[in-house]
């Protein structure tokens, strides 16, 4: 969601400097729920938005600034299956396995990417190209089964137009990614 | 009247700014039509309607769900005077092909045409999906102009809250989530409850995956369901109102905040509404994935911003809810009955459906059909109704097996019930249940032990693990299935399947682990013979059967269970 979110799997250790803007965002975050504790989950999403994953210095920042013990917040993050831990690849890959897409072969589509991308399911490629996941059930039963590459549906789909989609989306962001790494690592040697 | 907002006035203004336009191009641009190209098309159709000088006399809309989704996307094109003409598969050429032909030359384009009698279209009764197609979710005008908010507006300036109560009362309308209790009795819970901090909760948690009943009416009718909670609140005397949404559905939950911010705008939420001393307030509140969540005291933590684990009931949320205080819990599709309950009275609404199951019902229909999406029922329609003429038959020639009601929870309709009534007694009596409207349907293909190991799955990573019959039990029985459906399994797998369906249907602590074997016990029901023929006889396939130990002492396991519970 945020042009930033490109940038988060460089940083995964250490405390953030001060001056990185991804704290700027969360601080407004806070802000706009007024430190409220009961809006943990809102702002742990914020968070995922804002860093892409949910990261434990991450974590620790959210629990003083909502004045609630570390155990807490990480107990509500980890009960929730939106929350995740790890960073993603560069594309997602998320197959629906609600009941309409099972009926309809959602595991021929899993089966079918994991094997052609030799990505587990649930995991993302070593060199961080390509996340598989699965959904729930992402309410567009009437076109199952259905994946989304990197937030786009692909509808009535097949193993090989999935694979399609995948390579498509890899291929036209080559250049837009090279950009938004050239831009991150301008901004980091500047700071 | 003094202080509020004259919606007759916002109506007349809205409809006569409508009427200048002879035609009006309503393209779907809900989330199906959308995935299908919907956006393309519109672009291609208000491009040629540009390049033809038709802006004058066209007017373009982007509608929500028009309900067959698989023939997506939709558009339908109204001209004054004339019958509606319905496209599907509109495509970019199509689009163009139409704005050309049909809104330039007056000519409609036969081939792409699909008949308003095709029983798709004429077999549904619509209550709560009566805007679907017709309006513009984004403008609170639209709404309006439909008739919106003046059922809130007679029940808070003519009504006393037990007169509001008393109309939902006699529709017996029933909660449309799953459980069907009877809606206007919890209101007067509420209603009784003493407090001044009272909350209504809308739960669009929608988790059943199969359905997107709930989603559709959030994203597509937004003020639908704001005006049903303000009215909830009206006749309860609530003050505060939580709208609960998945987060897999972030459209749904960017409608609402903007309807929310208009609603504020044309003061239909805030303070002394229409004058009075009524003040409702709505708020988001966005999920993270859980479908526990969907159980009311999981939900109300989980507003908390707690993690989602239910606690037992008693007491009921209407005595002790959200922060220790009186709170009740609608279904997203039960509020959104109540507008035209309101507008067109009880005794219309009772004459719909069923004895026992008054109205209608949404259903997200899906699987192995010809024609699949979002419909609106009469209560008490039979199954082979809406598979055969709504649904078009079985796709691909293939024949009928079963039809899979309420999800997780739910259970599996055989053939030989094909003519059953769709109500709530009437699906209970064949061990499944209404649930809250998923309905998909399997053809000769489909294995049912698979069918039952999918939905165990599912309850096993759902399981909140709080309790130890769900916790456990979901696993053993996710693995007892795995067993069997991998050739592992003798009649004694079979034998610890059963008993350990009734352990964990009654000794968890809510409804997902109570209900959790039912996908078991139905498919099992009706489908035996497939489960048998999986069976090893006795012997060596023990060996690859983990936690076979376990499950050996269930039976006498059950005191320890009641204790956890």
């Amino acid at each position: 969601m945020s042009a930033l979110r490109a940038a988060a799997p460089g940083a995964t250790t250490g405390p953030p400097p001060a001056d990185d803007p991804r704290v700027a965002l969360l601080t407004t975050q806070l802000k706009k729920v007024r430190y409220r504790p009961d809006a943990l989950i809102d702002v742990l999403h914020a968070v995922q938005d804002i860093y892409g994953y949910l990261s434990p210095e991450v974590l620790t920042t959210v629990a003083d600034a909502l004045q609630l013990p570390p155990s807490r917040v990480m107990g509500v993050a980890t009960f929730y299956h939106l929350f995740t831990f790890e960073a993603r690849g560069d594309h997602t890959c998320t197959v629906c396995t609600g009941t309409a897409c099972f009926v309809k072969g959602a595991d021929a589509l899993m089966s079918g990417v994991s094997e052609a991308y030799d990505v587990a399911q649930g995991a993302t490629r070593e060199d961080g190209s390509l996340s598989l996941l699965e959904a729930r059930c992402i309410g567009s039963c009437g076109l199952a089964p259905v994946a989304l590459v990197d937030g786009a549906v692909v509808a009535k789909a097949t193993p090989d137009a999935l694979i399609a989609a995948i390579r498509n989306a890899m291929e036209a962001s080559v250049s837009a990614e090279d950009a938004v790494r050239e831009a991150a690592a301008g901004e980091g040697g500047a700071a | 009247m003094s202080g509020g907002v004259d919606l007759f006035d916002l109506a007349q203004k809205e409809r006569e700014e409508q009427a200048v336009y002879r035609r009006t191009v309503l393209c779907c641009g809900s989330t199906a039509c959308l995935s299908g190209g919907a956006q393309a098309t519109q672009d291609a159709i208000k491009g040629a309607v540009a390049e033809q000088g038709l802006e004058q006399d066209v007017r373009l809309v982007a509608t929500g769900c028009m309900g067959l989704c698989s023939r997506g996307p939709l558009v339908k094109v109204r001209t004054r005077g004339e019958d509606d003409v319905l496209y599907a598969d509109v495509d970019t050429d199509a689009g163009r092909r139409i704005a050309e032909q049909h809104l330039g030359a007056g000519q409609p384009v036969e081939e792409k045409a699909l008949s308003l009698e095709h029983p798709f279209f004429a077999r549904q009764v619509r209550v709560v999906l009566e805007n679907m197609g017709e309006i513009d979710p984004n403008r609170i005008e639209d709404y309006i102009a439909h008739g919106g908010y003046r059922a809130l507006r007679d029940a808070v300036s003519t009504m006393t809250p037990a007169g509001v109560i008393d109309v939902v009362q006699r529709s017996g309308l029933r909660g449309r989530g799953g459980g069907g209790y009877p809606a206007g009795s919890k209101w007067k819970l509420l209603n009784e409850a003493q407090s001044d901090q009272k909350t209504v909760i809308a739960n669009g948690d929608e988790g059943d995956p199969g359905a997107y009943m709930d989603r559709t009416v959030m994203e597509d009718d937004p003020h639908r369901v704001l005006e049903g909670m303000a009215i909830a609140a009206y006749a309860t005397g609530a003050i505060k109102g939580y709208i609960y949404v998945r987060a897999e559905y972030p459209v749904a939950v960017r409608r609402l905040e903007q309807a929310i911010r208009q609603a504020k705008r044309h003061k239909l939420l805030g303070k002394n509404l229409f004058g009075t001393n009524f003040s409702f307030d709505v708020e988001i509140r966005i999920g993270a994935g859980a479908f526990v969540c969907g159980e009311e005291t999981a939900l109300m933590a989980s507003i908390m911003g707690q993690r989602g684990t239910p606690v037992l009931r008693p007491p009921y949320p209407t005595e002790r809810g959200l922060w220790g205080h009186p709170s009740m819990i609608n279904n997203v599709e039960t509020l959104a009955n109540v507008p035209t309950i309101m507008r067109r009275g009880a005794d219309w609404f009772a004459n719909i459906g069923t004895e026992t199951s008054r109205g209608t019902k949404v259903f997200a229909l899906a699987g192995k059909l010809e024609n699949t999406g979002l419909i609106e029922v009469p209560m008490g329609i039979t199954l082979r109704e809406i598979i055969e003429e709504i649904g078009g038959g079985v796709a691909g020639g293939k024949a009928f097996k079963a039809a899979q009601t309420g999800g997780p929870s739910g259970g599996c309709i055989p053939l030989k019930h094909i003519d059953t009534p769709m109500d709530y007694d009437s699906l209970l009596a064949l061990g499944s249940i209404m649930g809250s409207g998923g309905l998909i349907v399997m053809d000769e293909d489909v294995a049912m032990p698979d069918v039952a190991r999918f939905f165990m799955r599912f309850c096993m990573d759902e399981s909140c693990g709080k309790c130890l019959p769900c916790r456990a039990g979901t696993y053993e029985m996710h693995e007892l299935l795995d067993a069997l459906i991998g050739g592992r399994g003798t009649a004694a797998t079979l034998a610890r399947l059963e008993t350990l369906c009734e352990v964990v249907r009654t000794n968890s602590l809510c409804g997902l682990g109570q209900t959790a074997p039912n996908p078991v016990l139905s498919t099992l029901h009706y489908f035996r013979p497939e489960y048998e023929a999986l069976l090893v006889p006795d012997g060596a396939h023990l060996a690859g059967l983990p936690g076979a130990h376990a499950i050996a002492s269930a039976a006498p396991a059950t005191n320890t269970s009641e204790r956890s519970a």
